[in-house]
Protein backbone atom coordinates (compact mmCIF):
# COMPACT_ATOMS: atom_id res chain seq x y z
CA UNK A 1 0.00 0.00 0.00
CA UNK A 2 1.28 3.47 -0.87
CA UNK A 3 1.30 6.44 1.56
CA UNK A 4 -0.17 8.50 -1.30
CA UNK A 5 -3.46 6.82 -0.38
CA UNK A 6 -3.61 9.12 2.68
CA UNK A 7 -3.66 12.25 0.51
CA UNK A 8 -5.98 10.68 -2.08
CA UNK A 9 -8.51 9.75 0.61
CA UNK A 10 -8.29 13.23 2.16
CA UNK A 11 -8.94 14.74 -1.23
CA UNK A 12 -11.80 12.33 -2.06
CA UNK A 13 -13.51 13.17 1.24
CA UNK A 14 -13.02 16.94 1.10
CA UNK A 15 -11.56 18.11 -2.24
CA UNK A 16 -12.27 21.80 -1.68
CA UNK A 17 -11.15 21.97 1.91
CA UNK A 18 -7.92 23.95 2.46
CA UNK A 19 -5.20 21.43 3.31
CA UNK A 20 -2.22 23.73 3.52
CA UNK A 21 -1.42 27.38 4.13
CA UNK A 22 2.12 28.63 3.52
CA UNK A 23 3.34 32.20 3.01
CA UNK A 24 -0.27 33.31 2.67
CA UNK A 25 -1.00 30.90 -0.21
CA UNK A 26 -3.80 28.38 0.37
CA UNK A 27 -3.90 24.91 -1.21
CA UNK A 28 -7.00 22.71 -1.29
CA UNK A 29 -6.65 18.94 -0.97
CA UNK A 30 -7.62 18.54 -4.63
CA UNK A 31 -4.86 20.97 -5.67
CA UNK A 32 -2.29 19.16 -3.53
CA UNK A 33 -3.09 15.73 -4.95
CA UNK A 34 -3.08 17.10 -8.51
CA UNK A 35 0.33 18.71 -7.96
CA UNK A 36 1.68 15.44 -6.53
CA UNK A 37 0.51 13.65 -9.70
CA UNK A 38 2.28 16.30 -11.75
CA UNK A 39 5.44 15.82 -9.68
CA UNK A 40 5.45 12.15 -10.72
CA UNK A 41 5.80 13.25 -14.35
CA UNK A 42 8.72 15.56 -13.48
CA UNK A 43 10.44 12.83 -11.46
CA UNK A 44 10.08 10.25 -14.23
CA UNK A 45 11.28 12.68 -16.91
CA UNK A 46 14.40 13.42 -14.85
CA UNK A 47 15.33 9.77 -14.37
CA UNK A 48 16.01 10.54 -10.71
CA UNK A 49 16.48 7.72 -8.20
CA UNK A 50 15.63 9.96 -5.24
CA UNK A 51 13.64 13.12 -4.64
CA UNK A 52 15.49 15.48 -2.31
CA UNK A 53 14.28 18.63 -0.61
CA UNK A 54 16.90 21.24 0.23
CA UNK A 55 14.64 23.93 1.55
CA UNK A 56 12.57 25.14 4.47
CA UNK A 57 9.01 23.87 4.88
CA UNK A 58 6.57 24.82 2.14
CA UNK A 59 3.95 23.26 -0.14
CA UNK A 60 6.90 21.74 -2.02
CA UNK A 61 7.49 19.37 0.91
CA UNK A 62 3.99 17.89 0.55
CA UNK A 63 4.13 17.75 -3.25
CA UNK A 64 7.60 16.16 -3.23
CA UNK A 65 6.77 13.64 -0.47
CA UNK A 66 3.65 12.30 -2.18
CA UNK A 67 4.96 12.73 -5.73
CA UNK A 68 8.03 10.64 -4.84
CA UNK A 69 5.80 8.02 -3.19
CA UNK A 70 3.58 7.71 -6.28
CA UNK A 71 6.64 7.57 -8.55
CA UNK A 72 8.14 4.84 -6.39
CA UNK A 73 11.39 6.62 -5.43
CA UNK A 74 12.44 7.51 -1.87
CA UNK A 75 11.84 11.06 -0.63
CA UNK A 76 14.93 12.39 1.09
CA UNK A 77 14.65 15.82 2.73
CA UNK A 78 18.11 17.21 3.57
CA UNK A 79 19.30 19.42 6.40
CA UNK A 80 20.07 22.75 4.75
CA UNK A 81 21.95 23.84 7.88
CA UNK A 82 24.79 21.39 7.18
CA UNK A 83 28.18 22.67 6.04
CA UNK A 84 28.81 22.56 2.26
CA UNK A 85 31.22 19.66 2.47
CA UNK A 86 28.87 17.45 4.52
CA UNK A 87 25.88 18.31 2.36
CA UNK A 88 27.77 17.57 -0.85
CA UNK A 89 28.63 14.16 0.61
CA UNK A 90 24.97 13.38 1.30
CA UNK A 91 23.88 14.61 -2.15
CA UNK A 92 26.52 12.29 -3.64
CA UNK A 93 24.97 9.33 -1.81
CA UNK A 94 21.56 9.92 -3.46
CA UNK A 95 22.68 10.89 -6.99
CA UNK A 96 21.03 11.21 -9.41
CA UNK A 97 18.24 13.01 -7.54
CA UNK A 98 15.56 15.50 -8.38
CA UNK A 99 16.43 18.25 -5.92
CA UNK A 100 13.88 20.88 -4.90
CA UNK A 101 15.19 24.05 -3.27
CA UNK A 102 18.46 25.94 -3.22
CA UNK A 103 19.50 25.73 -6.90
CA UNK A 104 22.58 27.93 -6.59
CA UNK A 105 23.95 25.91 -3.69
CA UNK A 106 23.48 22.55 -5.44
CA UNK A 107 25.20 23.93 -8.56
CA UNK A 108 28.10 25.20 -6.44
CA UNK A 109 28.72 22.17 -4.22
CA UNK A 110 27.37 19.23 -6.24
CA UNK A 111 27.16 20.52 -9.82
CA UNK A 112 28.93 17.44 -11.21
CA UNK A 113 26.70 14.82 -9.56
CA UNK A 114 24.02 14.65 -12.24
CA UNK A 115 21.11 16.07 -10.23
CA UNK A 116 18.05 17.77 -11.73
CA UNK A 117 17.30 20.90 -9.72
CA UNK A 118 14.13 22.99 -9.36
CA UNK A 119 13.50 26.02 -7.18
CA UNK A 120 10.53 25.68 -4.85
CA UNK A 121 8.37 27.95 -7.05
CA UNK A 122 9.36 26.26 -10.33
CA UNK A 123 8.67 22.81 -8.90
CA UNK A 124 5.19 23.66 -7.62
CA UNK A 125 4.23 25.56 -10.78
CA UNK A 126 5.56 22.92 -13.23
CA UNK A 127 3.96 20.08 -11.26
CA UNK A 128 0.57 21.77 -11.47
CA UNK A 129 1.07 22.43 -15.17
CA UNK A 130 1.84 18.82 -16.18
CA UNK A 131 -0.57 17.05 -13.80
CA UNK A 132 -2.60 14.37 -15.61
CA UNK A 133 -6.24 13.76 -14.72
CA UNK A 134 -7.05 11.36 -11.88
CA UNK A 135 -7.36 7.76 -13.03
CA UNK A 136 -5.37 8.37 -16.23
CA UNK A 137 -2.44 6.18 -15.20
CA UNK A 138 -1.12 3.69 -12.65
CA UNK A 139 1.21 4.54 -9.77
CA UNK A 140 3.72 2.63 -7.67
CA UNK A 141 2.08 0.00 -5.42
CA UNK A 142 4.10 1.18 -2.39
CA UNK A 143 5.93 -2.00 -1.51
CA UNK A 144 9.29 -0.28 -1.07
CA UNK A 145 10.90 2.69 0.63
CA UNK A 146 8.87 5.88 1.08
CA UNK A 147 11.31 8.08 2.98
CA UNK A 148 15.04 8.12 3.60
CA UNK A 149 16.35 10.36 6.38
CA UNK A 150 19.99 10.90 7.20
CA UNK A 151 20.65 10.75 10.94
CA UNK A 152 22.47 13.73 12.42
CA UNK A 153 25.71 11.76 12.61
CA UNK A 154 27.13 13.23 15.81
CA UNK A 155 29.28 10.17 16.46
CA UNK A 156 30.07 8.93 12.93
CA UNK A 157 29.15 9.50 9.29
CA UNK A 158 25.36 10.09 8.95
CA UNK A 159 23.40 6.86 8.58
CA UNK A 160 20.59 6.59 6.01
CA UNK A 161 17.51 5.54 7.99
CA UNK A 162 14.80 4.15 5.74
CA UNK A 163 11.05 4.12 6.34
CA UNK A 164 8.92 1.88 4.20
CA UNK A 165 5.38 2.72 3.10
CA UNK A 166 4.24 -0.05 5.47
CA UNK A 167 5.99 1.56 8.48
CA UNK A 168 4.47 5.01 7.91
CA UNK A 169 1.02 3.62 7.11
CA UNK A 170 1.18 1.40 10.20
CA UNK A 171 1.80 4.52 12.28
CA UNK A 172 -0.89 6.70 10.69
CA UNK A 173 -3.64 4.07 10.40
CA UNK A 174 -2.94 2.95 13.96
CA UNK A 175 -3.00 6.40 15.55
CA UNK A 176 -5.06 8.83 13.44
CA UNK A 177 -8.83 8.75 12.93
CA UNK A 178 -9.62 9.44 9.26
CA UNK A 179 -11.24 12.85 8.55
CA UNK A 180 -11.74 13.45 12.27
CA UNK A 181 -10.90 17.17 12.07
CA UNK A 182 -13.50 19.90 11.78
CA UNK A 183 -13.15 22.27 8.85
CA UNK A 184 -12.14 24.99 11.32
CA UNK A 185 -9.28 22.91 12.80
CA UNK A 186 -5.72 23.92 12.00
CA UNK A 187 -2.31 22.51 12.90
CA UNK A 188 0.70 24.81 13.14
CA UNK A 189 3.82 23.02 11.84
CA UNK A 190 7.20 24.48 12.78
CA UNK A 191 9.51 21.46 12.76
CA UNK A 192 11.94 21.35 9.83
CA UNK A 193 11.00 19.13 6.86
CA UNK A 194 14.10 16.92 7.21
CA UNK A 195 13.09 15.76 10.68
CA UNK A 196 10.79 12.76 11.22
CA UNK A 197 8.38 14.97 13.19
CA UNK A 198 8.12 17.23 10.13
CA UNK A 199 7.04 14.26 8.02
CA UNK A 200 4.65 12.68 10.51
CA UNK A 201 3.05 16.10 11.07
CA UNK A 202 2.12 16.25 7.38
CA UNK A 203 0.85 12.67 7.21
CA UNK A 204 -1.23 12.92 10.41
CA UNK A 205 -2.87 16.23 9.61
CA UNK A 206 -3.63 15.26 6.02
CA UNK A 207 -5.26 11.96 7.02
CA UNK A 208 -7.28 13.76 9.71
CA UNK A 209 -8.33 16.35 7.06
CA UNK A 210 -6.82 19.08 9.22
CA UNK A 211 -5.56 22.32 7.69
CA UNK A 212 -1.76 22.63 7.95
CA UNK A 213 -0.33 26.06 8.68
CA UNK A 214 3.37 26.09 7.87
CA UNK A 215 5.77 28.36 9.70
CA UNK A 216 9.17 27.80 8.04
CA UNK A 217 11.22 30.03 10.36
CA UNK A 218 10.17 29.94 14.00
CA UNK A 219 9.99 33.03 16.15
CA UNK A 220 7.71 33.11 19.21
CA UNK A 221 6.12 36.38 18.01
CA UNK A 222 5.06 34.99 14.61
CA UNK A 223 4.02 31.66 16.16
CA UNK A 224 1.61 33.43 18.52
CA UNK A 225 0.42 35.75 15.77
CA UNK A 226 -0.43 32.78 13.53
CA UNK A 227 -2.21 30.97 16.37
CA UNK A 228 -4.50 33.98 16.69
CA UNK A 229 -4.93 34.75 12.98
CA UNK A 230 -5.60 31.18 11.79
CA UNK A 231 -7.39 30.10 15.01
CA UNK A 232 -4.87 27.26 15.35
CA UNK A 233 -6.18 24.26 17.29
CA UNK A 234 -3.16 21.90 17.25
CA UNK A 235 0.57 22.49 17.45
CA UNK A 236 3.82 20.63 18.01
CA UNK A 237 6.86 22.34 19.51
CA UNK A 238 10.29 21.35 20.76
CA UNK A 239 11.21 22.33 24.34
CA UNK A 240 13.35 25.34 23.40
CA UNK A 241 10.45 26.77 21.38
CA UNK A 242 8.11 26.30 24.33
CA UNK A 243 10.52 28.22 26.58
CA UNK A 244 10.58 31.12 24.12
CA UNK A 245 6.79 31.10 23.59
CA UNK A 246 6.27 31.28 27.36
CA UNK A 247 8.68 34.21 27.67
CA UNK A 248 6.80 36.03 24.91
CA UNK A 249 3.40 35.27 26.45
CA UNK A 250 4.56 36.61 29.80
CA UNK A 251 5.54 39.87 28.09
CA UNK A 252 2.26 40.19 26.23
CA UNK A 253 -0.67 38.68 28.13
CA UNK A 254 -3.19 40.03 25.60
CA UNK A 255 -2.31 37.39 22.98
CA UNK A 256 -5.35 35.29 22.07
CA UNK A 257 -4.49 31.62 22.32
CA UNK A 258 -7.99 30.44 23.20
CA UNK A 259 -8.31 28.35 20.01
CA UNK A 260 -5.42 26.05 21.00
CA UNK A 261 -6.90 22.72 22.09
CA UNK A 262 -3.81 20.59 21.90
CA UNK A 263 -0.07 21.22 22.10
CA UNK A 264 2.29 18.27 21.67
CA UNK A 265 5.98 18.46 22.45
CA UNK A 266 9.01 16.26 21.97
CA UNK A 267 12.41 16.08 20.34
CA UNK A 268 14.33 16.73 23.55
CA UNK A 269 13.94 16.80 27.29
CA UNK A 270 11.30 19.26 28.52
CA UNK A 271 12.44 20.93 31.76
CA UNK A 272 9.93 20.39 34.59
CA UNK A 273 9.80 24.13 35.29
CA UNK A 274 8.82 24.89 31.68
CA UNK A 275 5.98 22.38 31.42
CA UNK A 276 4.59 23.47 34.80
CA UNK A 277 4.57 27.07 33.62
CA UNK A 278 2.99 26.09 30.30
CA UNK A 279 0.20 24.20 32.05
CA UNK A 280 -0.67 27.22 34.16
CA UNK A 281 -0.35 29.79 31.35
CA UNK A 282 -2.28 27.90 28.65
CA UNK A 283 -5.34 27.17 30.76
CA UNK A 284 -7.59 24.91 28.71
CA UNK A 285 -4.98 23.57 26.29
CA UNK A 286 -4.26 19.83 26.56
CA UNK A 287 -0.55 18.96 26.53
CA UNK A 288 0.91 15.77 25.08
CA UNK A 289 4.51 14.63 25.42
CA UNK A 290 5.49 12.51 22.42
CA UNK A 291 8.48 10.20 22.42
CA UNK A 292 9.73 8.70 19.20
CA UNK A 293 12.69 8.30 16.89
CA UNK A 294 13.35 8.54 13.18
CA UNK A 295 13.70 4.75 13.05
CA UNK A 296 10.25 4.28 14.63
CA UNK A 297 8.27 6.53 12.21
CA UNK A 298 7.81 9.10 15.00
CA UNK A 299 5.78 8.63 18.21
CA UNK A 300 5.94 5.31 20.11
CA UNK A 301 4.92 6.53 23.57
CA UNK A 302 2.93 9.48 24.80
CA UNK A 303 1.91 11.29 27.95
CA UNK A 304 -1.56 12.67 27.27
CA UNK A 305 -3.49 15.71 28.54
CA UNK A 306 -5.18 13.76 31.38
CA UNK A 307 -1.83 12.39 32.56
CA UNK A 308 -0.48 15.95 32.69
CA UNK A 309 -3.43 17.25 34.70
CA UNK A 310 -3.41 14.27 37.09
CA UNK A 311 0.32 14.60 37.69
CA UNK A 312 0.08 18.32 38.35
CA UNK A 313 -2.82 17.92 40.80
CA UNK A 314 -1.43 14.91 42.69
CA UNK A 315 0.19 14.85 46.13
CA UNK A 316 1.64 11.41 45.41
CA UNK A 317 5.31 11.91 44.44
CA UNK A 318 5.12 8.88 42.14
CA UNK A 319 2.22 10.42 40.16
CA UNK A 320 3.76 13.91 40.23
CA UNK A 321 6.98 12.54 38.75
CA UNK A 322 5.04 11.63 35.62
CA UNK A 323 5.17 15.24 34.46
CA UNK A 324 8.69 14.40 33.33
CA UNK A 325 7.74 10.99 31.94
CA UNK A 326 7.37 10.00 28.29
CA UNK A 327 4.02 8.41 29.09
CA UNK A 328 2.86 4.97 28.05
CA UNK A 329 3.50 2.98 24.85
CA UNK A 330 0.99 3.38 22.00
CA UNK A 331 -1.49 0.46 21.92
CA UNK A 332 0.08 -0.60 18.60
CA UNK A 333 3.64 -0.68 19.95
CA UNK A 334 5.54 -2.84 22.45
CA UNK A 335 8.27 -1.39 24.65
CA UNK A 336 10.75 -3.23 26.89
CA UNK A 337 13.63 -2.11 29.06
CA UNK A 338 16.60 -4.45 28.88
CA UNK A 339 19.85 -4.66 30.84
CA UNK A 340 23.33 -5.14 29.36
CA UNK A 341 22.82 -8.91 29.17
CA UNK A 342 19.61 -8.42 27.16
CA UNK A 343 17.34 -9.44 30.06
CA UNK A 344 14.12 -7.53 30.78
CA UNK A 345 14.43 -5.08 33.67
CA UNK A 346 12.04 -4.96 36.62
CA UNK A 347 9.92 -1.79 37.08
CA UNK A 348 12.11 1.13 38.12
CA UNK A 349 15.31 -0.60 37.06
CA UNK A 350 17.26 1.33 34.40
CA UNK A 351 18.32 -0.16 31.08
CA UNK A 352 18.06 0.38 27.34
CA UNK A 353 14.69 1.07 25.67
CA UNK A 354 13.67 -1.52 23.03
CA UNK A 355 10.69 -1.01 20.68
CA UNK A 356 8.73 -3.33 18.39
CA UNK A 357 5.76 -2.74 16.08
CA UNK A 358 4.62 -2.29 12.51
CA UNK A 359 5.75 1.33 12.46
CA UNK A 360 9.24 0.43 13.70
CA UNK A 361 11.63 0.24 10.76
CA UNK A 362 14.94 0.05 12.62
CA UNK A 363 16.47 -0.21 9.20
CA UNK A 364 19.37 1.64 7.61
CA UNK A 365 20.32 1.49 3.99
CA UNK A 366 23.47 -0.33 5.02
CA UNK A 367 21.82 -2.83 7.41
CA UNK A 368 18.90 -3.48 9.75
CA UNK A 369 19.36 -2.87 13.46
CA UNK A 370 16.41 -5.09 14.42
CA UNK A 371 17.15 -8.25 16.40
CA UNK A 372 15.85 -11.68 15.37
CA UNK A 373 12.49 -11.05 17.10
CA UNK A 374 11.99 -7.67 15.44
CA UNK A 375 12.99 -5.50 18.43
CA UNK A 376 14.79 -2.20 17.80
CA UNK A 377 17.43 -1.13 20.34
CA UNK A 378 16.95 2.65 20.59
CA UNK A 379 20.26 3.40 22.38
CA UNK A 380 18.09 5.50 24.71
CA UNK A 381 18.49 4.72 28.38
CA UNK A 382 15.47 4.73 30.66
CA UNK A 383 13.15 2.84 32.95
CA UNK A 384 9.46 2.04 33.32
CA UNK A 385 7.49 2.48 36.54
CA UNK A 386 5.09 -0.19 37.82
CA UNK A 387 2.16 1.40 35.94
CA UNK A 388 3.99 1.29 32.62
CA UNK A 389 5.04 4.95 32.44
CA UNK A 390 8.32 5.33 30.60
CA UNK A 391 11.11 7.61 31.83
CA UNK A 392 14.11 8.66 29.77
CA UNK A 393 17.49 9.15 31.41
CA UNK A 394 19.51 9.94 28.30
CA UNK A 395 21.32 8.25 25.45
CA UNK A 396 22.88 4.93 26.39
CA UNK A 397 26.13 6.34 24.95
CA UNK A 398 25.97 9.28 27.38
CA UNK A 399 26.23 7.09 30.46
CA UNK A 400 29.22 8.01 32.58
CA UNK A 401 31.24 5.01 33.71
CA UNK A 402 33.30 5.91 36.78
CA UNK A 403 35.42 3.08 38.11
CA UNK A 404 32.97 0.51 36.74
CA UNK A 405 29.92 2.29 38.14
CA UNK A 406 27.31 3.41 35.56
CA UNK A 407 25.87 6.85 36.16
CA UNK A 408 23.12 8.58 34.24
CA UNK A 409 23.75 12.28 33.51
CA UNK A 410 20.04 13.05 33.86
CA UNK A 411 19.97 11.96 37.49
CA UNK A 412 22.80 14.34 38.41
CA UNK A 413 21.34 17.19 36.33
CA UNK A 414 17.92 16.88 37.96
CA UNK A 415 19.48 17.31 41.41
CA UNK A 416 21.56 20.33 40.40
CA UNK A 417 18.52 21.96 38.81
CA UNK A 418 16.83 22.10 42.20
CA UNK A 419 19.44 24.74 43.18
CA UNK A 420 17.88 28.23 43.11
CA UNK A 421 20.53 29.85 40.99
CA UNK A 422 20.89 27.15 38.32
CA UNK A 423 18.66 27.34 35.25
CA UNK A 424 20.26 24.69 33.01
CA UNK A 425 22.80 21.93 33.58
CA UNK A 426 24.64 19.24 31.67
CA UNK A 427 26.73 16.37 33.09
CA UNK A 428 29.16 14.51 30.84
CA UNK A 429 32.01 12.05 31.21
CA UNK A 430 35.46 13.59 31.45
CA UNK A 431 38.68 11.57 31.34
CA UNK A 432 40.04 10.65 34.75
CA UNK A 433 43.41 9.00 35.37
CA UNK A 434 42.15 7.42 38.56
CA UNK A 435 38.65 6.32 37.51
CA UNK A 436 38.72 6.06 33.72
CA UNK A 437 35.86 8.52 33.58
CA UNK A 438 34.53 11.05 36.05
CA UNK A 439 31.68 13.58 36.08
CA UNK A 440 32.14 17.02 34.54
CA UNK A 441 29.38 19.63 34.62
CA UNK A 442 28.50 22.76 32.69
CA UNK A 443 26.01 25.04 34.46
CA UNK A 444 24.00 28.05 33.36
CA UNK A 445 23.32 30.61 36.10
CA UNK A 446 19.81 32.05 36.35
CA UNK A 447 19.45 35.75 35.44
CA UNK A 448 19.88 37.97 38.46
CA UNK A 449 21.75 35.33 40.48
CA UNK A 450 25.47 35.13 41.21
CA UNK A 451 27.60 32.11 40.38
CA UNK A 452 27.05 29.45 43.07
CA UNK A 453 29.91 28.21 45.21
CA UNK A 454 31.41 25.06 43.74
CA UNK A 455 31.39 23.51 47.19
CA UNK A 456 27.62 24.08 47.50
CA UNK A 457 26.91 22.26 44.24
CA UNK A 458 29.15 19.38 45.24
CA UNK A 459 27.53 19.13 48.64
CA UNK A 460 24.04 19.14 47.09
CA UNK A 461 24.93 16.16 44.90
CA UNK A 462 26.75 14.33 47.69
CA UNK A 463 23.75 14.72 50.01
CA UNK A 464 21.09 13.73 47.48
CA UNK A 465 22.97 11.07 45.50
CA UNK A 466 26.38 9.59 46.30
CA UNK A 467 29.89 10.88 46.43
CA UNK A 468 30.76 9.08 43.17
CA UNK A 469 28.34 11.44 41.36
CA UNK A 470 30.12 14.59 42.61
CA UNK A 471 31.65 16.39 39.62
CA UNK A 472 35.40 16.68 39.41
CA UNK A 473 35.14 19.73 37.23
CA UNK A 474 32.41 22.41 37.08
CA UNK A 475 32.24 25.32 34.63
CA UNK A 476 29.65 28.05 34.29
CA UNK A 477 28.64 28.99 30.73
CA UNK A 478 26.31 31.61 29.18
CA UNK A 479 24.16 28.90 27.59
CA UNK A 480 24.31 25.21 26.72
CA UNK A 481 24.62 24.15 23.06
CA UNK A 482 21.33 22.84 21.59
CA UNK A 483 20.51 21.95 18.00
CA UNK A 484 17.45 23.38 16.25
CA UNK A 485 15.31 20.47 17.48
CA UNK A 486 16.12 21.27 21.09
CA UNK A 487 18.52 18.38 21.48
CA UNK A 488 21.37 19.04 23.91
CA UNK A 489 24.70 18.57 22.12
CA UNK A 490 26.64 16.74 24.84
CA UNK A 491 29.71 16.28 22.67
CA UNK A 492 30.09 20.06 22.50
CA UNK A 493 29.79 20.26 26.28
CA UNK A 494 32.62 17.70 26.50
CA UNK A 495 34.70 19.98 24.29
CA UNK A 496 33.96 22.96 26.56
CA UNK A 497 35.01 20.96 29.62
CA UNK A 498 38.17 19.78 27.88
CA UNK A 499 39.32 23.39 27.27
CA UNK B 1 -5.28 -11.98 -2.65
CA UNK B 2 -2.48 -10.12 -0.91
CA UNK B 3 -2.13 -7.09 1.36
CA UNK B 4 -2.10 -3.85 -0.59
CA UNK B 5 -4.70 -5.05 -3.13
CA UNK B 6 -7.55 -2.66 -3.87
CA UNK B 7 -10.92 -4.41 -4.13
CA UNK B 8 -14.18 -3.10 -5.55
CA UNK B 9 -17.70 -4.07 -4.65
CA UNK B 10 -19.83 -5.72 -7.33
CA UNK B 11 -23.01 -4.46 -5.66
CA UNK B 12 -22.26 -0.85 -4.63
CA UNK B 13 -19.62 1.93 -4.67
CA UNK B 14 -17.52 0.47 -1.83
CA UNK B 15 -13.77 0.11 -2.36
CA UNK B 16 -11.33 -1.29 0.18
CA UNK B 17 -7.60 -1.76 0.59
CA UNK B 18 -6.62 -5.16 1.94
CA UNK B 19 -4.40 -4.73 5.02
CA UNK B 20 -4.47 -8.37 6.17
CA UNK B 21 -6.22 -11.42 4.70
CA UNK B 22 -6.54 -15.19 4.59
CA UNK B 23 -7.82 -17.51 1.86
CA UNK B 24 -11.55 -16.82 2.28
CA UNK B 25 -13.80 -14.87 -0.10
CA UNK B 26 -14.04 -11.16 0.68
CA UNK B 27 -17.53 -9.88 -0.09
CA UNK B 28 -19.49 -6.64 -0.12
CA UNK B 29 -23.24 -6.42 -0.26
CA UNK B 30 -23.25 -10.21 -0.32
CA UNK B 31 -21.24 -10.50 -3.57
CA UNK B 32 -17.52 -11.31 -3.93
CA UNK B 33 -15.24 -8.28 -4.35
CA UNK B 34 -12.68 -8.10 -7.17
CA UNK B 35 -9.96 -5.87 -8.68
CA UNK B 36 -12.46 -4.50 -11.18
CA UNK B 37 -16.21 -3.91 -11.21
CA UNK B 38 -18.25 -6.41 -13.24
CA UNK B 39 -20.05 -5.12 -16.34
CA UNK B 40 -23.40 -5.91 -14.69
CA UNK B 41 -23.74 -4.87 -11.08
CA UNK B 42 -24.65 -7.61 -8.60
CA UNK B 43 -27.85 -7.24 -6.57
CA UNK B 44 -27.39 -5.82 -3.08
CA UNK B 45 -28.25 -8.53 -0.56
CA UNK B 46 -30.54 -7.07 2.10
CA UNK B 47 -28.66 -8.95 4.83
CA UNK B 48 -25.44 -7.18 3.83
CA UNK B 49 -26.70 -3.65 3.23
CA UNK B 50 -25.62 -1.82 6.37
CA UNK B 51 -23.20 0.35 4.38
CA UNK B 52 -19.48 1.08 4.68
CA UNK B 53 -17.82 4.20 6.06
CA UNK B 54 -14.75 5.78 4.53
CA UNK B 55 -11.57 5.51 6.62
CA UNK B 56 -12.98 2.79 8.88
CA UNK B 57 -11.10 -0.46 9.27
CA UNK B 58 -13.13 -3.67 9.17
CA UNK B 59 -11.97 -6.87 10.88
CA UNK B 60 -13.15 -10.41 11.54
CA UNK B 61 -13.36 -11.94 15.02
CA UNK B 62 -9.98 -13.73 14.71
CA UNK B 63 -8.11 -10.71 13.40
CA UNK B 64 -7.14 -12.66 10.26
CA UNK B 65 -8.76 -10.09 7.97
CA UNK B 66 -8.45 -6.33 8.00
CA UNK B 67 -9.83 -4.05 5.29
CA UNK B 68 -9.58 -0.26 5.05
CA UNK B 69 -12.58 1.36 3.40
CA UNK B 70 -11.30 3.94 0.89
CA UNK B 71 -14.63 4.59 -0.81
CA UNK B 72 -17.99 4.23 0.96
CA UNK B 73 -21.04 2.41 -0.37
CA UNK B 74 -24.39 0.86 0.54
CA UNK B 75 -23.20 -2.73 0.96
CA UNK B 76 -21.53 -4.11 4.05
CA UNK B 77 -18.42 -6.27 4.22
CA UNK B 78 -18.20 -9.98 4.97
CA UNK B 79 -15.83 -12.93 4.58
CA UNK B 80 -17.45 -16.23 3.50
CA UNK B 81 -20.81 -14.79 4.55
CA UNK B 82 -19.73 -13.74 8.05
CA UNK B 83 -20.06 -9.99 8.62
CA UNK B 84 -16.94 -7.96 9.45
CA UNK B 85 -17.06 -5.36 12.21
CA UNK B 86 -15.39 -1.97 12.54
CA UNK B 87 -12.13 -1.93 14.45
CA UNK B 88 -12.72 0.57 17.21
CA UNK B 89 -9.46 1.99 18.44
CA UNK B 90 -9.35 4.28 21.45
CA UNK B 91 -8.75 7.77 20.07
CA UNK B 92 -5.25 8.99 20.88
CA UNK B 93 -4.33 12.61 21.56
CA UNK B 94 -2.63 14.21 18.54
CA UNK B 95 1.11 13.84 19.06
CA UNK B 96 2.42 15.54 15.94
Amino acid sequence: MNIALLLEMASDAAPDRVGLVCDGKRWTYAELVAAARGAVELIEQSGAEYVALLDESSEAAVIALFGAAMAGVPYCPLNYRLADEDLAGLLGRIAPALVVGDEARVARIAGDQGHTVFSREQFAAKAQEVAPEAGEREYDPGEGIAVQLFTSGTTAAPKAAILRHSNLLGYILGTVEFAAAEETDAALVVVPPYHIAGISALLSSIYANRRIIMLPAFTPEVWLQLVGAERVTNAFVVPTMMTRIIAELEKDQATDISSLRSVAYGGGKMPLEVIQKALSLFGDTGFTNAYGLTETSSTVALLGPDDHRDALASDDPKVRARLTSLGQPLPTVEIEIRDEDGKCCAPGEPGEIYVRGEQVSGEYKEKSALDAEGWFPTRDAGFMDEDGYLFLSGRADDVIVRGGENMSPGEIEDVVLTHDSIVDACAVAIPSVEWGEAVGMALVVRDGHGEPEEADIKELIRARLRSSRVPERIVCVQELPYNEMGKLLRRKVKDILAE
Amino acid sequence: MKPGTRLKSAACDTEVMVIRCGDGAIECGGAPMADAKPADAAALNADHSGGTLMGKRYVDADGAYELLCVKPGKGSLSVDGVALVTKDAKPLPASD
